[in-house]
């Protein structure tokens, strides 16, 4: 099962409506992303926190082994 | 989560210093993510617990809600969550794994830490 680039910056995009997301294909098989997401809403929250926050938008499609989401490689921050 | 599930881990993870808890094994990861991590504290020679939570279908599950965090690998330093692979390699590189590791009173080799960041940067 995959998914797509769109779909996964439009479930973040419904929690963080202002964030600068980027989400990169790093495999090239619809499984394998790396996203950026850049928020204020960051500013104050250790790594952990922010990466949970994002997690969570995601976390219907990253459940179980049959999740949509293999793998996301995250990287969060609050805008310089 | 099972309430056996919960007390291993807690138990585990108040016995050990740094336990990383990884598919496969330190000697031979199962991920690449897992490899990744567990390649990063041997080369810095840190002495840690690796739990296989492929071999222990209650800790593969339990960990994932324990911690509030949905991937495998993930670090504990003292009882503490730090994170998994993304972290843990961006903490390497920045040099702020380095810094946990002294304020908890871990001991590892800064050479080696520094020289993962020399061939990364």
């Amino acid at each position: 099962m995959a998914i797509t680039p769109e779909e996964i910056e439009s479930l973040i995009r419904e929690k963080f409506p202002s964030a600068k997301i980027t989400i990169t294909d790093i495999a090239g098989d619809g499984n394998h992303y790396a996203a950026e997401v850049i928020d204020e809403s960051f500013r104050g929250m250790n790594r952990v926190q922010q990466h949970r926050a994002v997690n969570a938008a995601l976390k219907a499609q990253m459940e179980g082994s049959n999740g949509a989401l293999h793998a996301l490689a995250l990287t969060t921050k609050a805008p310089d | 989560m099972t309430d056996a599930a919960k007390d291993r881990i807690q138990q585990t993870i108040s016995e050990n210093d740094v336990v990383l808890y990884m598919k496969g094994t330190k000697a031979s990861p199962q991920c690449g993510f897992s490899s990744r991590v567990a390649g990063v504290l041997n080369f810095m020679g840190v002495e840690y617990a690796d739990v296989n939570v492929l071999a222990d279908e209650e800790i593969r599950q339990g960990i994932k809600d324990f911690s509030d965090w949905p991937t495998i690998p993930q670090l504990y330093v003292k009882g503490e969550f730090v994170g998994g692979c993304d972290i843990i390699t961006e903490m390497t590189l920045s040099g702020e794994l380095d810094k946990l590791f002294d304020d908890k009173g871990v001991s590892y080799s800064r050479d080696a830490a520094d020289k993962i960041r020399a061939a990364n940067a």
